[in-house]
């Protein structure tokens, strides 16, 4: 009802539109949607809906932020109706996955690249961890890697698809490591593939912290080793790859934020930047999303170019094989 | 017992007005077209930021439980479903409408719905542990043989001639396949960007159950011959009660089906109705009766269908698996409170988790209840003249596909899915085989795909799927199952004349 309240709204205001010859110095004059592009009750969903709450306030753009949810396909129906379909007029913002969206602009066949895009500000990270069932005879990372060794190609691994974070962890760790996984998408996202791990449909997975996190807490998963530069505030005794001696980077984590289509007046750009990031840092956001075991990173509009282009060229490298 | 302890959390007075809240609201929800259980318990997230754990879960599990009831009421009287789990109930409940027994069908499905509920809440009370080792039982292989079981009762279902009710699974699945694959990426049949996504299951809903009728009604004009609106008969509740005490049987079969597939992540909810009554028809001795406004299909549909609400909770609260989108939904509403289900659920907080199962017990029966008062009202519905409810339909269906994901695309797929349906019910084909294909097609496709990965990186295809308890034993009920069509096709050949055939 918020989306089709929103969406009377827009309607509304398009008659009484003004001319913008202000600078966008009143910008947003009216509620502001933000299309996320997995279903509701999803990760993305769920943490873009706590970082997107108290948008109304004063202090941050005076506005509420609808949430629109057009799932599909990983994703790439969502980001393909931001880049061609959707008004580039700054009330229509996104959510990004990196390294998802860029993953699949490299793969083809989806009408975005980066260059569709202009992020506004980053909100959270959350490293892929590999997860192996409670019962399962891995203890340590390396029992996983003498085991894919010796067995090529025999050790099924889940992850909620490809050409998604979990997929680049997987590519990575066969690189790092000289051997052969058999990595298995689910349908169902991380959801799915956590399932098959629990229930021993596969030998090992590789899934998103959060989610491992609220697994191994209930005690039916063990966390082998996460997918990061450094360890996690959640997961402190969890060693990182590195650590563990297989040579697997930051870039399969999934950062999550906030980007609009390209074309969206500079200065509505500008205006979003200042105030999002800032929006994000607020104490009540940062409260829910730590009780939802949610990792945050805030990063500001030049961080996340610096962070997009260095991506695309990892993955580039990476999926030129495929 | 440990949950007749925290009974008294549900009826202070604040606990207890969000129950009705949610109930009330559930069921407007509900019967309005288009708005799922999921999009309506994901509405409501927003308003449980503000409130504690338990309340917030109160509110969404008694939204959960009643719109899944309330679907009944657009499935009955529109033809609408408003989510997958209402399709079974339209093939006999709308047919008994139109007898203008509207008032009956809604009275029973509220109260097949609560019998069903209340099972199925009582079987998450008692059996959690046990169920959650069921629910992971089921991997690749197994659902990969279960959606072949559905497959096997597409050809028998609410059509008069196999041939043509397999024809129209198999134009289900056809459609399933259009989209980008969920797993590898690939695009299939996408001429338009609306169809990226694939056929949004809702949108497909409507257009093929609401838009043929729509026409149909059209099509008649404004002829006026005075008996264009049905006339409601009145039915008192007392012998709507001893009715459903007459059908015990379809009642049984409805409940058990309905938690059994309920409990199994990732299908569940969608075809839990349909296997309900594919089964009670087998069983039952007026089997032709099926499809012509018998209660017995009704029954079985609507109490299944409720009874998977508890069970399908059973992988979330257990193992932290959201086993449904709704289910992800209510994930969403317990970690915003910082509450992790698992053993923290049950072991940390057990306020919040015994009063959000004891209150979608209380909700069940406040559900049955409100039910029974509206389905009174409700089923004059059916008086409004044709033409006008014509034009309301329309307008119902436009809005129902198009809230879905606010996308004018759903809107073009449901008009063109309607008026192809349309035509191919002119020519004896019919809508519920259709849309078993579409919700099977995705469900047998992703888990052989992920079966057969899964088996060359193991043992071998052949080991993979046809050895193991679980799988023979389904393949087995495959087997049976196209057996007893099989059967039953030449038996009613047997008995009809050539004449009877080609007409």
């Amino acid at each position: 009802m918020k989306n089709l309240l929103a969406g009377a709204a827009i309607a509304l205001m398009g008659l009484t539109q003004t001319a913008t010859a202000d600078g966008h110095a009143n910008y947003p004059e009216r509620p502001i949607m933000m299309m996320v592009s997995y279903g509701a009750g999803g990760a993305t969903d769920f943490q873009a809906r706590i970082v997107t709450m108290t948008s109304g306030n004063e202090d941050a753009l005076g506005m509420p932020i609808a949430i629109l949810n057009k799932p599909g396909a990983g994703g790439r129906v969502g980001w393909n109706w931001l880049a061609g379909q959707a008004e580039a007029d700054g009330y229509t913002l996104g959510a990004y996955n990196v390294p998802h969206f860029i993953a699949q602009s490299i793969k083809g066949g989806v009408e975005y690249s980066a260059a569709s895009f202009e992020p506004i500000a980053n909100w959270g990270a959350d490293p892929a961890v590999l997860v192996v069932g409670k019962d399962s005879e891995f203890n340590t990372l390396q029992d996983v890697v003498d085991f894919a060794k010796a067995n090529p190609g025999k050790l099924t691994t889940s992850g909620a698809g490809l050409f998604v974070g979990h997929h680049i962890a997987a590519l990575q760790m066969e690189k790092a490591g000289g051997m052969k996984m058999a990595y298995i998408p689910t349908k169902g996202g991380g959801a799915a593939a956590m399932k098959a791990v629990i229930a021993g449909d596969v030998m090992a997975g590789i899934n998103n912290l959060s989610d491992g996190f609220r697994a191994a807490q209930a005690g039916n998963v063990k966390i082998l080793a996460v997918a990061d530069l450094e360890r996690n505030e959640f997961l402190p005794d969890v060693p990182t790859m590195m650590e563990s001696g297989l040579a697997v980077d930051n870039a399969s984590v999934n950062f999550r934020g906030v980007m609009v289509p390209k074309g969206t007046p500079q200065g509505i750009i500008d205006k979003l930047a200042a105030t999002v990031p800032t929006m994000f840092e607020n104490s009540r956001v940062a409260g829910k999303m730590k009780a939802g075991g949610s990792p945050m990173h805030v990063m500001n509009r030049d961080e996340v170019l610096a962070m997009w282009a260095a991506r695309e060229e990892t993955l580039k490298e990476l999926l030129a094989g495929l | 017992m440990e949950f007749i302890y925290y009974f008294g959390d549900v009826f202070t007075p604040i606990n207890f007005g969000l129950l009705l809240l949610g109930t009330i609201g559930g069921l407007i929800l509900g019967a309005t077209p288009g708005l799922s259980p999921t999009m309506a318990v994901a509405l409501l997230i927003p308003f449980t930021f503000q409130l504690e754990a338990a309340q917030g879960l109160i509110l969404l599990g008694a939204a959960y439980t009643s719109t899944v009831a309330g679907g009944a009421v657009s499935a009955i009287l529109l033809k609408i479903p408003g989510a997958p789990a209402n399709i079974a109930t339209t093939l006999d409940g709308h047919a008994m409408a139109l007898k203008g027994e509207g008032a009956k069908a809604l009275q029973l499905s509220f109260l097949s719905s609560a019998v069903g509920g209340v099972f199925g809440v009582l079987l998450l009370i008692f059996l959690t542990p046990v169920l959650a080792q069921w629910a992971l039982a089921f991997g690749p292989s197994h659902l990969f043989w279960l959606a072949i079981l559905g497959v096997t009762v597409i050809g028998s279902l609410d059509s008069a001639s196999v041939v043509k009710g397999l024809l129209s699974g198999c134009i289900g699945l056809w459609l399933a396949t259009i989209g980008f694959d969920d797993i590898m990426g690939a695009q299939r049949f996408i001429f338009h960007p609306s169809l990226g996504g694939g056929i949004n299951i809702i949108a497909a809903l409507i257009g093929l159950f609401a838009i043929p009728q729509v026409i149909t009604m059209f099509a008649k004009g404004r002829k006026n011959d005075g008996n264009e609106a049905i006339q409601v008969q009145k039915h008192p509740i007392k012998s709507a009660v001893s009715e459903l005490f007459r059908y015990k049987r379809a009642m049984g079969i409805g409940t058990i089906t309905g938690s059994i597939i309920g409990l199994i992540p990732g299908v569940g909810g969608q075809i839990a109705g349909l296997v309900a009554y594919d089964q009670s028809k087998k069983f039952s001795p007026d089997k032709d009766k099926f499809g012509t406004g018998h209660p017995e299909g009704l029954i079985a549909a609507e109490s299944a269908n409720n009874a998977m609400v508890g069970p399908s909770l059973v992988p979330l609260l257990t193992l932290s698996i959201p086993g449904s989108p709704t289910a992800a939904v209510l994930l969403g509403g317990l970690l915003i409170h910082g509450i992790f289900p698992g053993t923290d659920l049950f072991d940390n907080h057990p306020d919040v988790a015994w009063t959000f199962i004891n209150s979608m017990l209380i909700g069940q029966i406040l559900m049955c209840i409100f039910g029974l008062y509206v389905a009174g009202m409700a089923a004059r519905v059916a008086q409004v003249p044709q033409s006008v409810m014509a034009a309301i339909v329309l307008g119902l269906a436009v809005f129902g596909s198009y809230s879905v994901q606010a996308s004018m695309g759903d809107v073009y797929v449901m008009a063109s899915l309607g008026v192809m349906m349309y035509f191919l019910e002119r020519f004896g084909f019919s809508a519920a085989p259709l849309v078993l294909g579409l919700i099977l097609g995705p469900i047998a496709e992703s888990n052989f795909i992920q079966g057969s990965m899964i088996a060359t990186a193991t043992d071998g295809l052949a080991p993979y799927f046809l050895t193991g308890a679980l799988n023979l034993f389904l393949i087995v009920v495959v087997v049976l199952s196209v057996l007893y069509s099989g059967y039953m096709e030449l038996r009613t050949r047997r008995y009809t004349s050539k004449e009877e055939i080609m007409g």
